[in-house]
């Protein structure tokens, strides 16, 4: 019973973590090809996949012969900091401190700043190479693919879990390529701020009860513990945005906080 | 130079956006493992302590930022 819930909220975690970084990846290949053509976009895109694999198959085999509670420790630090990384802004956003993510917007600044402006002279054909739209479609991939590769290794590496995590995330980049192929158009409907929301309490779960396994804390009932530390980041979160709210409409309106 | 400073650079930035906050956390990491390593703190102190200590710690910095912060006019945000 607990295995099975630990299986699937990994795969649930690992599917929404990586759906957020594979729209953010997609909005910027979708502006390359619309602008710079398509065959520097894939040519870059599947060069950042090539790089993402061998890093796997490099550094993935390693990790097994990381002692377990060092593995926990780190693992459980990267993926606290990552989490609360992602909470944070999600918290900031949901107070309205700062504003929501919207992949229509960036996808548009994309789209300006690949047209040239002056500064980037476009290709003669769309069928050449472009050294720009490879680089900026590489990068992009790269670093998303990167966070969902510290996503898969945090939540599934410590309880031999990697196998689901990866299914979770695969699922996730596979959806999110299939729409935006269908769409050809930015997924801007996706409730990233939510998502990011959720999976960051997730994530600051998982690397709490990681680091905490780590340095030898028995969590009371185990591995459901995890789901009582999700509630209490849930509801601490909640109050969180609700005094920031606050706060942040005393400095918005001059002397209110006098 | 330059690329591999900047690589090394969206590498931390994976994990760190706010300095501040990414410190307390570890410091609360650090004193968490010290105390249980020479056994100072039983286990459901240092428990208590890791998640009040981070959660603290997360609070502390959004409603300290939402209180400098001034909001900003446009709908675009970075990632």
């Amino acid at each position: 019973m607990i295995a099975s819930i630990h299986a699937w909220s990994t795969i649930a975690s690992a599917f929404l973590a990586s759906s957020v970084e594979a729209v953010e990846a997609l909005t910027v290949v979708l502006a390359v090809g619309v602008v710079r053509g398509w065959r520097s976009a894939l040519l870059g895109t599947v060069a950042a996949l090539a790089l993402l694999a061998v890093l796997v198959a490099i550094f993935g085999p390693a990790l097994g012969s990381v002692p377990l509670a060092l593995l926990q420790v780190v693992v459980g630090t990267l993926l606290l900091l990552f989490g609360i990384r992602w909470l944070r802004k999600a918290m900031l956003r949901a107070a309205g401190v700062i504003d929501l993510h919207d992949e229509g917007a960036i996808y548009e600044q994309e789209f300006r700043a690949l047209s040239g402006g002056g500064t980037s002279a476009l290709p003669a054909s769309r069928t050449e190479w472009d050294a720009i739209a490879i680089v900026t479609a590489f990068k992009a991939v790269t670093l998303e693919g990167l966070e969902v590769i510290v996503i898969i290794i945090g939540l599934g590496a410590v309880h031999g879990l990697l196998v689901p995590a990866s299914l979770g995330a695969l699922a996730a980049c596979l959806l999110v390529a299939a729409a935006g192929l269908a769409l050809r158009h930015p997924l801007a409907r996706v409730p990233e701020n939510s998502l990011k929301f959720v999976v960051g309490i997730l994530m600051t779960a998982f690397g709490l009860f990681w680091f905490g396994e780590g340095v030898g804390l028995v969590w009371p009932y185990a591995d459901a513990a995890i789901l009582g530390l999700m509630a209490i980041l849930a509801i601490a979160s909640w109050l969180g945005v609700r005094v920031a709210r606050r706060r942040g409409e005393r400095v918005a309106i001059p002397g209110a906080s006098a | 130079m330059n690329v591999l400073t900047r690589a090394v650079r969206g590498l931390i930035g994976l994990f760190i956006d706010d300095g501040r906050l990414a410190l307390t956390v570890i410091g609360v990491l650090i004193l968490v493992g010290l105390l249980t390593q020479f056994g100072a703190a039983g286990g459901a102190l240092a428990m208590a302590l890791l998640v009040a200590g981070t959660i603290g710690a997360l609070l502390v910095n959004v409603i300290h930022t939402a209180s400098t912060v001034t909001r900003q006019p446009t709908k675009t945000a970075k990632r």
